[in-house]
């Protein structure tokens, strides 16, 4: 079976286009809500944890390092929340057309994916306004960009498919990444972490892909999972990317066949 | 054609599904079901069809409503999957389950056809191409940049109906669905029909409009209780299910019918008294009761005796009765002229469902009548079955 067909293609980009014109309509400031959104989220943390709870006194170019994090996470939150509801909400499609049922999850990551790449070009543009110097380094954010879509990507097959089944799935998602944004070292430096704990951090991929896309980004004194573990451990997170991935595309496939008349 | 192509193989094909009340949609529902030890309840749906489709047909599938068939459509479309058996397509298949998926009201006209497209498996390239013969027949073109919200109901079917008939596709399948729509609107359907027939276009059709089946199938099968009844030359498959459809509806009616529901009586125009003898020409009215609640459509023939049918009276013909159904009704008077020669006559009455003209109830040879031999009410007397009404001109 080929994946990547013209078909496939046209479906595929006339989903994700439809989400973007539909997404605003009616609003004055339409897409660059898209860039917005992160950036008042981003102010009202950056004014509670520099002036009320200083967390970032230490960290050299605090609010880049904070935008970062919080762009990353909006991603991840993103994608897999729109990709969890995606089948469901395209049931419409599902029981009258043919096309390949992971396009629809693929298209939600995508949308998402369209997004990060505005909120990173606001990223930039606030590294340089603070001073960060731009170094070659900065590609390195793509293989760890590809890295978080993945598991994106892993998330949403395994959640999409189950939520034809369990309609439960999305609240509970909903509290595990609320739990997980304390979770993650976002608005917190993983440095205020007690160095003997910092390692439990990285279980978290999450952790290790934000403060990776920092240490190559913003500063080199993020902590990263690189200068933390020494042993074999420092795989399991990419382990468990992959084994989500994994199970979850085996799951989708095995019930999507059965996606039209279960919804 | 010494050796056909097949273009679709249905083999043995079995559906089943596990019935929605036992459907775990939330997880207290799951634990409730395990605690239970609930066994899944299914449904045989489809039950071992096999037939082929060739290049060049006009192939019905037929069958009363949850007889399957649209599970059938389902499952040539690929948007179901088989429990057991498998449908082989050779070629590109679009079907039109409904038309229109994946419109958004949001989206321009133009950017629906886009989407449209992609989602029946066409690429860019080809929904352009195809682009402008929609637009023209759809008769859109200044509308195109609009959003399809600000379109009329009768503006979206439209576009949604152009993109259906313009698209180019190996095989098409189409839904019943598509006939729905007011008169215009289903010729225009047919005249597509016809087009696709002269082109030698691979259709599947399902339909349970036996005219369209007569008319247009070149070969049909009949799907029943998911088995496959009868397969091949379209009306003897359109006259199985007539036949079927009335063996069914007979037996739904044996708990509720009653012998001799219905009662017909004879009076001259505004009588009071029923009589059975008529001079030629005379106006009378004809009281039909019946005791049953769902007549819709009621139906008087008119016999001779020695066995012509004289002509039928239906109810829909008057203007008054188009949209009436009679369901509330337990009776009905048809006044009528009778200028027909003198003898003795009889009626049969139907009582018919609207939809689909299934007799719900029928009382045959009753109200017997004769016409005498006076001529009083007439002019001039004539010989023959029926005395019309004539008027002569001298040829210039």
């Amino acid at each position: 079976m080929r994946y990547v067909t013209a078909k496939n293609r046209a479906i595929l980009q006339e989903m994700v286009k439809t989400d973007f014109k539909v997404r605003y309509q009616g609003s004055v400031l339409g897409y660059l809500w898209s860039l917005l959104k992160p950036l008042f989220l981003f102010a009202i943390l950056y004014v509670v944890f520099t002036y009320i709870i200083p967390l970032g006194k230490a960290v050299e170019h605090y609010p880049v390092y904070l935008l970062t994090g919080i762009v990353l996470w909006n991603f991840f939150t993103e994608a897999t929340v729109q990709g969890a509801s995606s089948i469901v909400a395209r049931g419409d499609l599902i029981r009258k057309v043919s096309i390949p049922r992971y396009l629809v999850v693929l298209a939600s990551t995508l949308s998402a994916l369209i997004n990060l790449g505005l909120s990173l070009i606001v990223v930039v543009v606030f590294a340089l306004f603070n001073g960060v110097m731009p170094t070659f380094e900065w590609l390195l954010i793509i293989p760890i960009i590809a890295q978080l879509v993945l598991f994106a990507l892993g998330v949403s097959f395994l959640l999409s498919a189950l939520y034809v089944k369990f309609r439960d799935i999305t609240y509970i998602w909903e509290i595990f990444l609320q739990a997980g944004f304390y979770a993650t070292p976002i608005i917190y430096p993983l440095a205020m972490v007690p160095e003997s704990l910092q390692k439990w951090f990285f279980l978290n991929p999450m952790a290790q892909i934000i403060q990776d896309a920092r240490y190559v980004l913003v500063t080199d004194t993020s902590v990263t999972i690189w200068s933390t573990i020494q042993s074999w451990a420092i795989v399991i997170p990419f382990a468990i990317i992959a084994l989500l991935f994994a199970v979850g595309v085996w799951y989708f496939k095995r019930r999507s066949p059965y996606f039209a008349e279960d919804i | 054609m010494s050796q056909k192509e097949i273009a679709v193989a249905v083999k043995d094909i079995h559906k089943e599904f596990i019935l929605p009340q036992n459907k775990n949609s939330t997880f207290k529902q799951t634990v409730v079901n395990i605690v239970k030890k609930g066994g899944k309840v299914t449904q045989k749906t489809l039950d071992g069809v096999s037939f082929d489709v060739y290049k060049g047909d006009f192939f019905g599938i037929v069958g009363r409503n949850g007889s399957g068939k649209s599970t059938l459509l389902k499952l040539i479309a690929g948007v179901y999957s088989p429990t057991a058996g498998n449908v082989a397509v050779h070629g590109g298949l679009t079907p039109f389950i409904e038309l229109g998926v994946g419109f958004n009201p949001e989206l321009s006209g133009r950017d629906n056809v886009y989407l449209n497209g992609a989602l029946l498996g066409f690429t860019h390239k080809q929904v352009a191409k195809m682009y402008d013969a929609i637009v023209e027949f759809a008769e859109l073109g200044p509308f195109m940049d609009q959003k399809l919200k600000n379109y009329s109901s009768g503006m979206q079917v439209r576009l949604a109906f152009s993109i259906a008939i313009k698209a180019k596709n190996d095989v098409l399948i189409f839904d019943e669905v598509l006939a729905v729509g007011d008169e215009a609107f289903q010729r225009k359907c047919l005249d597509v029909f016809d087009g696709y027939k002269a082109d030698g276009q691979t259709v599947i059709l399902v339909t349970h409009d036996m005219e369209t089946v007569k008319k247009y199938c070149s070969r049909a099968v009949l799907i029943s209780e998911g088995k496959k009844i009868k397969e091949g030359d379209p009306v003897a498959v359109a006259d199985e299910y007539s036949r079927l459809n009335q063996v069914q509806i007979d037996r739904e009616l044996q708990r509720t019918r009653k012998e001799g529901s219905i009662r017909i009586s004879l009076f001259d125009k505004n009588g009071k008294t029923p009589k059975n003898t008529f001079p030629v020409n005379s106006e009378i009215d004809i009281h039909i009761e019946w005791d049953i609640d769902n007549a819709e459509v009621v139906m008087v023939d008119m016999y001779k005796l020695s066995g012509e049918h004289i002509t039928n009276f239906k109810s829909v013909r008057d203007k008054k009765f188009k949209e009436v159904n009679l369901k509330k009704e337990h009776g009905v008077i048809v006044s009528t002229p009778l200028p027909i020669a003198p003898g003795k006559y009889f009626f049969n009455v139907t009582l018919r469902r609207r939809s689909d003209d299934v007799e719900v109830d029928a009382e045959y040879h009753i109200g017997d009548f004769v016409v005498s031999e006076d001529w009083s009410k007439v002019d001039q007397t004539w010989s023959g079955l029926v005395g019309l009404a004539s008027e002569w001109t001298v040829k210039k």
